[in-house]
């Protein structure tokens, strides 16, 4: 039983960036790399926040302020990457000119979403990892969770808001590189918002006990329809639009293809 | 296990902390012995490269000199281009000379020097990743390995478990400090064998410590395995296991075996080390060891007097790879492979098949190992084969020239040179032609349209032609005017790619072979420690600290990499990844654990 629903948790949360990774990701080395990059940026960016919240020590059990210190701080590196990214093209190009085929990579370069995805995709993996792997470990046994008084629905919504977060990443690493890109401040003002708005909604999931599980609703909802919603400006940002959606669920030839 | 038993690990992993990453050149009169059962073309290869090979202290010169440098490698004699180089390559270091139009060569030059880019160091993420992985599941899994014990190394006498933290402390420093002395006293006594030539001594040590790890620690794991999974395993079947995993080791490193299971071999052989130095250090010791050993890499491998560094020198001005048992490599080492034909062939119709565009991406598919599988060999990183595709659409006629007449000796050093320098030209023509396949906005310098593309390609062409003739001086006239005679026409081909593939064969069998020689080079001592810091972290239980440790490790490799590419010579690979994963080690599980812990059960997200 545990171990089903520790591979069911595992599969809900890892399975939708598993296959954006092989799709997307996996084949061209320069993404891994990025990727694993910005993953390092994260990390920074957790220890930064997790030093604040070690350091104030009377608001250390007001979750709140922790995860609005650490929002910022995530912001605040996700800039910081942009800028090292936007610095480091150059080198970039160069390096992964000689590794695949010339016309093939500067696509990656050319269309300046590609990497904004990657760079989102890697917050939001390692972002999602840390926040799930622990409680995979848990889940997979000996003892489950719901005899203490906590829900029994605990370790499907870490899995799904998990799940949630990572997608969330990625797609506000495309809004927000563009935004800065395109120095339009208010679309960096609303990821940073969206990312600020989705962490305090996680806040209420306090609340939830074993009778009391319908307040993951409460953060559930929102948080896909957040997910939704940044899905949609994401796509949109990078070029997407009704027209070419339906051309390609029409035309399925290249339809793989980032473009 | 045992006292006795555990305290021979230590004599080997002497010789693993001299491992740093390295490149080396390409030829070397050593792997001329397993490479006899092969055809003769190879013995022509052989003689190309010594003869261009003698005199290089460069690791990479071969690969990098002559399309970096044009004017000076047709002009210097070939200790020269050295020196031209490396003086050449710091000048040629500010960025904005890849603006200049006019020094678009130059400058696709220096994107040359990066070739040992993302690709190489996928391919060395792939087995870091792997060894961590063997041993963090380990770890994780059987409970042997973790566990509180009383049978530690004899390097370390001080193992005083309930002591203070103060005692604790010094001793573990004592401890580590006794270890950083057995392995300079064995660094320096392998350095002295290696230099007085007793290389039977060293390949003895070298065998009997690899009997010990593929036997010994193979059979102890194997048994710690049946005991964590209670399930019985009569004696004469694990001998049998042990017994052909043992050999096949043997064989595979120490002689010849496909290059996928050497590395296999040698990703296991760190796992199983970094497993018993986990096992057998006590706990406090093993951080300050790791400590240790980043400030040992640094100094002995970077100090003017270094020990490693003497060694690799040596190494090099003997022209010979470093003992193969000890270093992985990202492609070929000393091996060729019997059965590869068969792969690279079916890996040659792959290529055929394909039309162009679809060629990058089924390339791109194969990452670290699966190359290697994809191509029966050992694989010749992407790029090169890119490059070499590129070389060899511009080489079609040359080599179709003189295909009856002695293709392979003659053809291999000029097309060392090509596949260097065609690949710009092809760029360089693509920019000018508007383009086929490119956005026009992407491409890296602002060349002007036409015809300063033009005469960049000319430029390159000639002097590869140049070169050539320099080269191989009595048989390279045809070739050189071969090769300018397809410089000239198989550039305007531009985009179609796929035209001459078909009919080089040889040349690209040829080509293929030089390339694998190529590649990077990481010691096993760095898999191990590398191992060693992660599975440590892994100890705690608590997932994020391996994770935060893993991804600082490799992002560790990178910018080792990254300096690799700067500098060219051989680099500790530890002092940056493991002061990374250190650093983050211990501010994960100090800091960032209970942080993570209260958002976890608190089910709050950040």
């Amino acid at each position: 039983m545990t171990v089903m629903e520790f591979f069911g948790c595992t599969f809900i949360t890892f399975g939708p960036p598993f296959a954006l990774f092989l799709f997307t990701i996996a084949r061209d080395p320069m993404r891994v790399i990025v990727l694993m990059a910005s993953g390092f940026f994260w990390l920074c960016a957790l220890l930064m926040s997790s030093i604040v919240w070690f350091a104030m020590v009377p608001l250390r059990d007001h979750l709140a302020f922790g995860v609005v210190c650490s929002v910022l701080l995530q912001e605040i590196f996700r800039f910081l990457f942009y800028k090292i990214l936007r610095k480091a093209n150059d080198g970039l190009l160069a390096v992964s000119q000689q590794t695949t085929e010339q016309h093939v990579t500067p696509k990656d370069f050319s269309n300046r979403h590609i990497m904004a995805y990657v760079s989102g995709l890697g917050f939001g993996v390692i972002a999602g990892t840390f926040s799930i792997v622990n409680v995979l470990a848990d889940m997979s046994g000996p003892g489950t969770i719901g005899i203490e008084g906590d829900s029994k629905y605990f370790f499907l919504t870490s899995a799904c808001l998990s799940l949630c977060i990572i997608l969330l990443h990625m797609c506000w690493g495309v809004i927000f590189f563009s935004a800065l890109d395109k120095k339009q401040w208010i679309r960096v003002g609303m990821v940073v918002t969206a990312h600020m708005l989705f962490a305090c909604l996680s806040l209420v999931n306090q609340a939830s006990s074993s009778d009391n599980s319908e307040v993951y609703l409460g953060s559930l909802i929102p948080s896909y329809l957040l997910l939704f919603g940044s899905g949609v400006a994401a796509f949109l940002t990078a070029g997407g639009s009704l027209v070419n959606l339906k051309a390609a669920l029409i035309c399925r030839r290249g339809r793989y293809e980032i473009e | 296990m045992n006292y006795q038993g555990v305290t021979f690990p230590i004599l080997l992993m002497e010789l693993h902390p001299f491992l740093q990453i390295s490149s080396m050149n390409t030829g070397d009169p050593l792997a001329s012995d397993p490479r006899e059962g092969s055809p003769t073309e190879r013995t022509g290869l052989m003689s190309g490269n010594q003869t261009s090979n003698t005199d290089r202290p460069s690791y990479r010169s071969s690969a990098s000199d002559s399309p970096t440098m044009p004017e000076t490698s047709v002009n210097a004699n070939e200790t020269a281009v050295v020196g031209d180089s490396n003086s050449n390559r710091r000048s040629r270091r500010p960025r904005e000379e890849r603006t200049r139009p006019d020094s678009a060569s130059a400058s696709t030059g220096e994107d040359e020097e990066l070739m040992y880019g993302a690709k190489h160091v996928i391919m060395l993420f792939v087995p870091v990743t792997l060894c961590m992985m063997v041993v963090v599941a380990t770890m994780s899994s059987i409970t042997f390995y973790t566990q509180e014990q009383n049978t530690y190394f004899v390097y370390t006498p001080f193992q005083d478990q309930e002591a203070p933290t103060g005692t604790k402390l010094w001793q573990s420093f004592a401890n580590a400090g006794i270890i950083l002395c057995a392995v300079i006293v064995m660094t320096i006594v392998l350095l002295m064998l290696y230099k007085y030539r007793c290389y039977k001594v060293i390949n003895g040590w070298l065998i009997v410590s690899s009997v010990m790890m593929l036997f010994f620690f193979s059979y102890m794991y194997l048994e710690q395995v049946m005991r964590a999974y209670n399930s019985p395993l009569d004696y004469i079947t694990a001998s049998l296991i042990v017994w052909n995993f043992g050999m096949g080791g043997l064989f595979c490193i120490h002689w010849k075996g496909p290059l996928l299971l050497q590395q296999a071999y040698l990703i296991i052989i760190s796992a199983l080390v970094a497993l018993t130095f986990i096992r057998y250090l006590p706990d406090w010791t093993v951080w300050t060891v790791l400590g240790v050993m980043v400030v040992w890499d640094l100094v002995a491998v970077l100090c003017p007097k270094g020990p490693l560094r003497v060694l690799v020198e040596t190494a090099q001005s003997r022209n010979e790879p470093i003992f193969p048992a000890l270093i992985y490599s990202s492609a070929m080492v000393w091996i060729v492979t019997m059965a590869d034909d068969g792969g690279r062939s079916k890996k040659k119709k792959k290529q055929e098949t394909k039309d162009t565009d679809n060629n990058a991406d089924e390339e791109d598919d194969d990452g670290g190992f699966k190359e290697h599988m994809a191509n029966g060999i050992s694989g010749h990183s992407l790029e090169d084969s890119v490059a070499a595709r590129s070389a060899f659409q511009a080489l079609g006629d040359m080599t179709q020239a003189q295909k009856d007449s002695s293709v392979h000796s003659s053809c291999v050093d000029p097309l060392s040179y090509y596949e260097k320098s065609e690949p710009q030209t092809n760029l360089a023509f693509s920019e000018s032609n508007g383009n086929i396949q490119d956005e026009p906005t992407m491409q890296r310098q602002a060349v002007p349209e036409g015809a300063v593309g033009g005469a960049v390609a000319a430029d390159e062409s000639d002097v590869s032609v140049r070169s050539a003739k320099k080269k191989q001086k009595k048989r390279a006239r045809p070739t050189g005017e071969g090769a300018s005679a397809a410089g000239g026409e198989g550039e305007p081909s531009g985009g179609e790619q796929q035209r001459e593939r078909p009919a080089v064969p040889g040349a690209s069998d040829d080509a293929s072979e030089m390339e694998e020689e190529r590649g990077i080079k990481l010691g096993l001592g760095d898999f191990i420690f590398y191992s060693v810091l992660v599975g440590k972290a892994s100890s705690n239980g608590d997932w994020n600290t391996t994770l935060a440790c893993f991804v600082a490790i490799l992002i560790g490799l990178c910018c080792t990499l990254l300096l690799l590419a700067m500098f060219r010579k051989a680099l500790p690979a530890l002092p940056i990844s493991l002061t990374f994963g250190l650093v983050f080690n211990f501010a994960t599980s100090a800091l960032v654990q209970p942080f993570m812990d209260k958002l976890n059960s608190e089910q709050v997200y950040i």
